[in-house]
């Protein structure tokens, strides 16, 4: 029922939208809508800006949020608990400035877990966002010790009670989605609705390729940097402040 | 036995299989929603046969295109087809007698969906249709 | 020369079926172990988020790499021509098989989801070295298998020499794709480096004729036969060379790396400052494994047999150090994500993390050096593969 109001109301708004603006214009809220059975669209670049001078040392809101999003839970193993997303302390060794930020799956658009994995289970949406096909991952690892980010994590547990819209078990290996089931609803990731929430607003996540949406404004008002830029793998998440 | 004997024995067993699976999930009983509708979103027979073939498509489809019709789609078949316990919480559908494993038990089929995929749905999917958008997600999109 | 005679393995049933018996227990319990490991999942190894990659590589990656090596003595027969290899070659193919299943066994049993072997066989990505190695690997064994058939064949001779050729260009393919798999690394200071690949193929030539000189003096002496001909001799000088090689390669890797000044983190790490790693390295890797039986393959390769077999089982050794100091020590060794800064986070970040081996990998790696040896003693059991005349080099070296 909500489902058909929503698309109704989507498409309604989007032939106002349509009509209204002049050609070439289009409101980027409504642009962004895909319906159901539409594939993602390779016009469209998801991607992140982490404001790092607003981005709180000790605050974990966008990591318990992952874990809430997700339905990660640990067993009291540090080495070998799942970590989609962590928060970094840094300190400049010169000069002694900190940094606090949070570390994810860069989304990068040459990713390098892509192309060893064997199975072609790493995978690069057509939006860019970087996933694992869990139904053909064989547990291999070598995604891990290609990952720049040590961003990816290895299933080392039997699972239970996993989300619906987070299906994860034991053997295979797993990383930030981008909270893909959230963004093919037009929603934002969980950590950034809750890094807003907590009141920093440290991340902003849009679609880099579209001039006109928040993200891409930041990123080409802003420098902006990305990790390890020295490997060129074009990430889709970039920090400002570091 | 003679081999004339023995080859109508192994037929005579192969025909009772082949009855039984047609009588093997035949029931959909207690108090799922499926038990309340006529048909899934395929013919019986047909779900019956390649329900397999429809999540296997279903899954390439979503996970690689983002592609989330509910059609074919296990977040739904689980949300229909699980059964509530008497306190009204939702009973696993790969639990035992439960619509998944009763059959898959009966035709000795293994079925790994579970060791990923939750197989229960989310209490809030009894208020929310289970994978359509809640007010409160619309509210916080941006 | 006098067509070479090949005899059956010659000992009694009852010492046949006790070691069968007993390597296939060995086996059984790292079947057992890996069975174990997928039940539980892998939070019962050693290996983690950290390090993802452990013992079981150690062992298979040596088993690999041994036994491309192994089929030296094949390709001096077949490609290099010198006759007096001939009567060891089939010894040599059957040892390059049996060595390649067991790492296999190995590689898929440390699997997240082994169940999904097929997965692996039937879906590829053809930009990973890793699945280019699936059919490096299996096609190993299928040429390896025909060339064997060939040498079965004395009519064959023709063939046999066109066959060994192709093995052993596979067999050069095959562990550069191996050390490619570190090689292509590039976010890890240790590996990504191109040197990778010959130092695999060279690792493998000393690692396999190792494996090939202790398996093959183990053999003989079971069956009494005389170890004599010169070919031991030779062989042992050949391996020093294989070594000399090796530590050449190393010493270039390390020095190279160093120059690179954001890499020379690590390399303080590996060679002076990672406390159980760098004894592994300088005494496990380049004293025990490479410099000690050096000497001793150049000094004394014709003198008594047990320092043919000391030298060899130090190369063997050494190559377990060097695995594990490159496996190991590239992984426990923190990612820099940004360079100038010191990092810290709940995840290991800038911190050195430990890996320590759990009892059931242990078992797993030690079943795939079982499995190879089932393989073998079944083999020149009811197949003769082991030579009877007697190799003296004057006989050897007759054209047929």
């Amino acid at each position: 029922m909500n489902r058909v109001r929503r698309t109704f109301f989507t498409q309604a708004a989007a032939g106002v939208a349509i009509l209204s603006l002049a050609p070439g214009f289009r409101l980027v809220e409504l642009a962004v809508g895909k319906s159901d059975d539409e594939p993602v669209s390779p016009s469209v670049r998801w991607g992140m800006l982490v404001d790092t001078s607003k981005c709180a040392q000790g605050c974990t809101a966008c990591v318990e949020a992952c874990n809430e999003e997700h339905g990660l839970y640990g067993f009291g193993r540090a080495e070998s608990d799942a970590q989609w997303i962590r928060k970094m302390e840094l300190r400049d060794e010169q000069t002694g400035k900190t940094h606090s930020l949070p570390m994810l799956c860069q989304h990068c658009a040459d990713p390098p877990c892509v192309d060893v994995c064997p199975t072609g289970a790493s995978f690069v949406r057509d939006d860019g966002i970087v996933l694992v096909d869990k139904h053909i991952c064989i547990g291999c690892r070598y995604c891990m010790l290609a990952c720049p980010y040590k961003a990816r994590s290895f299933i080392h547990e039997e699972l239970n009670n996993q989300r619906p819209h987070a299906p994860r078990g034991k053997g295979t290996v797993e990383s930030c989605t981008f909270c893909v089931h959230r963004v093919d609803k037009d929603l934002t990731p969980a950590c950034v609705e809750a890094c807003s929430a907590a009141g920093h607003g440290a991340l902003i996540f849009g679609d880099l390729n579209d001039q006109r949406d928040p993200v891409a404004q930041k990123l080409r008002d802003l420098p902006s940097t990305q990790v390890r830029d020295d490997l060129k793998l074009n990430t889709a998440v970039r920090y400002y402040g570091i | 036995m003679s081999s004339t004997a023995c080859s109508r024995l192994i037929a005579c067993l192969i025909l009772t299989l082949f009855i039984w699976l047609e009588q093997a999930g035949a029931q959909i009983s207690g108090n799922s929603r499926a038990a309340e509708l006529e048909q899934c979103v395929e013919p019986t027979a047909l779900m019956r046969k390649s329900h397999m073939d429809f999540l296997k498509h279903q899954r390439d489809l979503t996970v690689h295109q983002g592609i989330r019709t509910r059609k074919h789609s296990l977040l739904e078949c689980i949300a229909c087809h699980a059964e509530k316990a008497a306190n009204g919480e939702f009973i696993a559908i790969n639990a035992q007698g439960q619509f998944c494993q009763g059959c898959h038990a009966a035709v000795a089929v293994s079925m790994d969906c579970f060791q990923c995929h939750a197989a229960r749905p989310e209490p809030s999917a009894m208020l929310t249709n289970h994978i359509s958008i809640t007010t409160a997600d619309l509210d916080s999109a941006r | 020369m006098d067509r070479i005679r090949y005899t059956t393995l010659s000992v009694s049933a009852q010492f046949y079926w006790v070691l069968l018996i007993a390597l296939g227990a060995v086996l059984f319990i790292g079947l057992l172990a890996a069975h174990y490991m997928e039940q539980q999942g892998h939070w019962v190894t050693g290996m983690s988020n950290q390090v993802v990659w452990g013992i079981p590589h150690v062992f298979a990656i040596f088993l690999i790499l041994a036994a491309s090596g192994a089929l030296n003595v094949a390709s001096l027969h077949s490609v290099f021509k010198i006759d007096s290899y001939k009567p060891l070659a089939r010894l040599s193919g059957l040892l390059a098989i049996a060595l390649l299943t067991g790492g296999l066994l190995i590689l898929v049993l440390d699997l997240g989801r082994p169940d999904r072997l097929i997965v692996a066989m039937t879906t590829y990505n053809f930009k990973s070295i890793f699945a280019w190695n699936i059919f490096l690997y299996t096609g190993f064994v299928l040429v390896t298998v025909v060339y064997l058939c060939l040498l079965f064949q004395p009519r064959m001779s023709g063939l046999v020499r066109t066959a060994g050729l192709f093995a052993f260009v596979w067999r050069f393919v095959l562990t550069t794709g191996t050390g490619s798999i570190f090689g292509f690394l590039v976010a890890r200071d240790a590996y990504d480096a191109a040197i990778m690949a010959p130092l695999f193929v060279a690792h493998s030539l000393s690692l396999g004729t190792s494996v090939f000189l202790l398996t093959a003096i183990w053999v003989f002496r079971l069956m009494r036969q005389p170890l004599s001909g010169g070919w031991l001799a030779k062989l042992g000088r050949l391996n020093g060379v294989f070594i000399a090689v090796v530590l050449y390669l190393i010493a270039v890797q390390h020095l190279t790396n160093i120059y690179v000044a954001q890499h020379g983190d690590i390399e303080r790490f590996i060679l002076l400052e990672g406390g159980l790693l760098t004894v592994v390295f300088w005494a496990g890797q380049v004293l025990l494994g490479g410099l000690i039986p050096m000497t001793m393959f150049f000094t004394g390769a014709g003198g008594p047999v047990w320092r043919i077999v000391m030298a060899a089982a130090l190369v063997a050794l050494g190559g377990f150090a060097q695995l594990y100091v490159i496996i190991i020590g590239g992984q426990v060794f923190p990612l820099d994500l940004f360079p100038g800064m010191q990092e810290s986070s709940v995840f290991f970040d800038g911190v050195i993390t430990s890996y320590r081996p759990s009892i059931a990998e242990l078992l797993l790696g030690i079943g795939g050096i079982a499995l190879a040896m089932v393989v073998i003693t079944v083999a020149i059991r009811v197949l003769p593969f082991v030579p009877l005349m007697d190799m003296s080099p004057d006989t050897g070296k007759t054209k047929r």
